[in-house]
């Protein structure tokens, strides 16, 4: 693989990790607020999966997807805007954390629902495969979703019409707080796949390299032959699931030893064992600083959205 | 102009609009081949193909996102749930997913999708075959609900629906696929939003829709004969609501009966009495009524679920009851 995509990648793991510490300390003052669901710990996955797309790809992202919308090449200052609720922000407002959009990078758009975007996905693919296109759609979703009635429906109809979607489980071990071994007796969610006649693969969820390296393939398959692939990426959160959420049900050693397999320090060894030189990599963490630096200022004096406006706007409704 | 069922009428809607527009497709469960259980989709499959007619599998909460999903991304999917009744399995799809999808987004996008349906009582199809759940839909925003009761107005309707930028509810009644009407030659929309008055009166207004606009049709000629002048406004579309029309209607009336199918309780009738008591209180000259559905599940026996939705008789006495008031 070429190492200015290694550097990218690890340049966009680390954006999406300074983001969302930059959010997190934006909560505790206040100017963040409702809920807010970190992907601390699970970069590797947006990552190494949006680096495998074209720009004209779709995603559907989940109420966990600050991640997914920075890979897939968002403006940083929008997004934080949109967590404060900011006029500026992509949604103006009306969405927040848990509904970023931006449909002019075909990012269909964050959800509260678990599961709730998977049947969107599909009718997504069905678009695409109907107007003749060659783009692949990439249905994000976590653990948790894979016991809801729509993961199964909407993978089988995706089955059933060959559609070019990708189905990512991003498989953290907790819905909330059920562990993933109290809610399936499979060891891979990929299994899931045989029950479809679909092709399913379990991937590292920390190494961006090697879920990159994978989902090329995937995606070239999806463009060609079309109809669906199940893939399971495995990481784990490095906090609650939400911000104000402790955590306190993982085990600290089970903790210990995903940290060491932190996905962003993974991407920066790589590159260091690779020959990178430390003040290349010291240049692209202060020039990630700098991007986050200047979307907190952005968000923070950003108006907010107009009372009027929006009373009109709803007044049609 | 030709006289032709409502079924056909809503057939005809979809044949012209699939043929304007090649983003407009069919799919549903048993609605390709087999075209549809009142046959309003006979035919679309031979003429169109399978590309844009197909059966899905019964997993209505996907397939009904799936065609949200579709239409964010650019075709306009016409999607048919055989039974109201099987819509509240597609409850978060439509309105967590589908219906806020235009406002979440900033306005950033649009999900122009119809979902056909068709409730009311049949004969004798039981507690999960029968109901009339408008209301349910009636109460979320970002969701527009249609429900003709002629074949003029549901071909017309049905075209303006596919032809909406919003996601719209279109509720048929398994009690009007048979009856009959006048439908013009050639392309016509009737635009959502806005109410029929399909009987001119003076005395009494009612306000109505769907299968029941027939039932007032008739009790108005009862009253007729008994010298009571009736006007019968059908809403057609709930959603937009045409409150100029009912509100204008009453101005000449001074009384006001509001009759649907669905139960009475939490009903649109009672939201459309506020309505009225807040911006025409003056204008009345007697009390109002409401006139609807039992409250309670659909029985079985054909003789108890004739109990349960209003009757002509039935129209006929409320609307003596606020004469004579």
């Amino acid at each position: 693989m070429e190492l200015d995509l290694i550097k990218g990648m690890f340049e966009t793991a680390l954006t999406i990790r300074r983001f969302e510490e930059a959010a997190i300390d934006q909560y505790r003052q206040g100017r963040i607020y409702g809920y807010l669901h970190p992907y601390l710990g699970e970069e590797a996955i947006a990552t190494g999966v949006i680096s495998a797309l074209r720009p004209d790809d779709y995603i559907v992202s989940t109420h966990r997807g600050h991640g997914h919308a920075i890979a897939k090449g968002h403006d940083i200052k929008l997004m934080l805007a949109e967590l404060m609720g900011k006029e500026s922000g992509y949604c103006h407002g009306r969405g927040g954390s848990m509904h970023v959009a931006n449909l002019a990078q075909n990012n269909l758009g964050a959800n509260g629902i678990v599961g709730g975007g998977i049947p969107l996905a599909t009718g997504a693919g069905l678009a695409v495969k109907y107007k003749g296109g060659d783009q692949v759609v990439i249905c994000f979703f976590g653990d948790g979703a894979i016991n809801q009635g729509v993961f199964h429906e909407s993978i089988n109809l995706a089955a059933i019409y060959k559609l070019p979607v990708i189905f990512v489980v991003e498989n953290n071990h907790y819905a909330v707080s059920t562990r993933i071994q109290d809610s399936t007796l499979i060891p891979n969610l990929s299994q899931r796949a045989d029950g479809f006649g679909i092709p399913g693969i379990s991937l590292d969820g920390n190494d961006a390299v090697v879920i990159h390296e994978e989902m090329v393939k995937v995606v070239a398959r999806t463009r060609q032959v079309q109809g669906p692939t199940l893939v399971e990426c495995k990481t784990y959160r490095h906090g609650g699931h939400h911000i104000n959420d402790p955590g306190a049900y993982m085990p600290e050693e089970e903790m210990k030893y995903w940290k060491s397999k932190d996905p962003v320090l993974v991407l920066r060894k790589r590159l260091a064992d690779e020959g990178v030189a430390e003040h290349e990599l010291k240049e692209i963490e202060q020039r990630v600083e700098a991007k986050i630096e200047e979307a907190v200022a952005f968000a923070i004096n950003s108006p907010e959205p107009s009372k009027e406006a929006f009373l009109a706007e709803i007044s049609v409704l | 102009m030709a006289i032709i069922k409502y079924r056909k009428a809503l057939n005809q809607a979809l044949f012209e609009e699939m043929t304007r527009d090649p983003m407009v497709l069919c799919f549903g469960a048993g609605i390709a081949e087999r075209g549809g259980s009142y046959k309003v989709t006979e035919g679309l499959l031979e003429q169109f193909g399978s590309k844009r007619v197909f059966d899905t599998p019964l997993s209505e909460a996907s397939f009904v996102g799936m065609a949200g999903g579709a239409a964010i991304a650019g075709v306009k999917p016409v999607v048919e749930i055989l039974f109201v009744d099987f819509t509240l399995l597609v409850m978060d799809q439509l309105i967590n997913q589908i219906a806020k999808y235009n406002f979440m987004t900033g306005g950033q996008g649009k999900a122009p999708m119809v979902l056909r349906t068709q409730g009311g009582v049949g004969n004798g199809l039981a507690g999960q075959h029968s109901q009339s759940l408008e209301a349910l839909f009636y109460h979320i925003p970002g969701l527009k609900l249609v429900m003709p009761a002629t074949p003029y107005d549901a071909k017309g309707l049905l075209k303006a629906s596919i032809r909406d930028d919003s996601p719209v509810l279109f509720i048929e009644n398994k009690k009007l696929y048979l009856t009959e009407g006048e439908v013009p030659d050639g392309d016509y929309i009737v635009p959502l939003g806005k109410a029929d008055v399909k009987r001119s009166g003076s005395d009494v207004t009612i306000i109505t829709y769907s299968y029941m606009v027939l039932e007032c049709l008739a009790a108005a000629k009862v009253l007729e004969e008994k010298g009571i002048s009736v006007e019968v406004i059908d809403l057609r579309t709930l959603q937009p609501l045409d409150e100029e029309s009912i509100l204008q209607s009453l101005d000449k009336t001074g009384r006001l009966v509001v009759v649907h199918e669905a139960p009475v309780r939490g009903g649109i009738g009672g939201d459309i009495i506020s309505t009225v008591l807040e911006k025409a209180f003056y204008s009345l000259e007697a009390p109002v009524k409401r006139i609807g559905g039992k409250n309670t599940t659909i029985p079985f026996n054909i003789n108890l679920e004739k109990l349960c939705i209003p009757s002509v008789e039935d129209i006929v006495d409320g609307v003596m009851e606020v004469m004579n008031s």
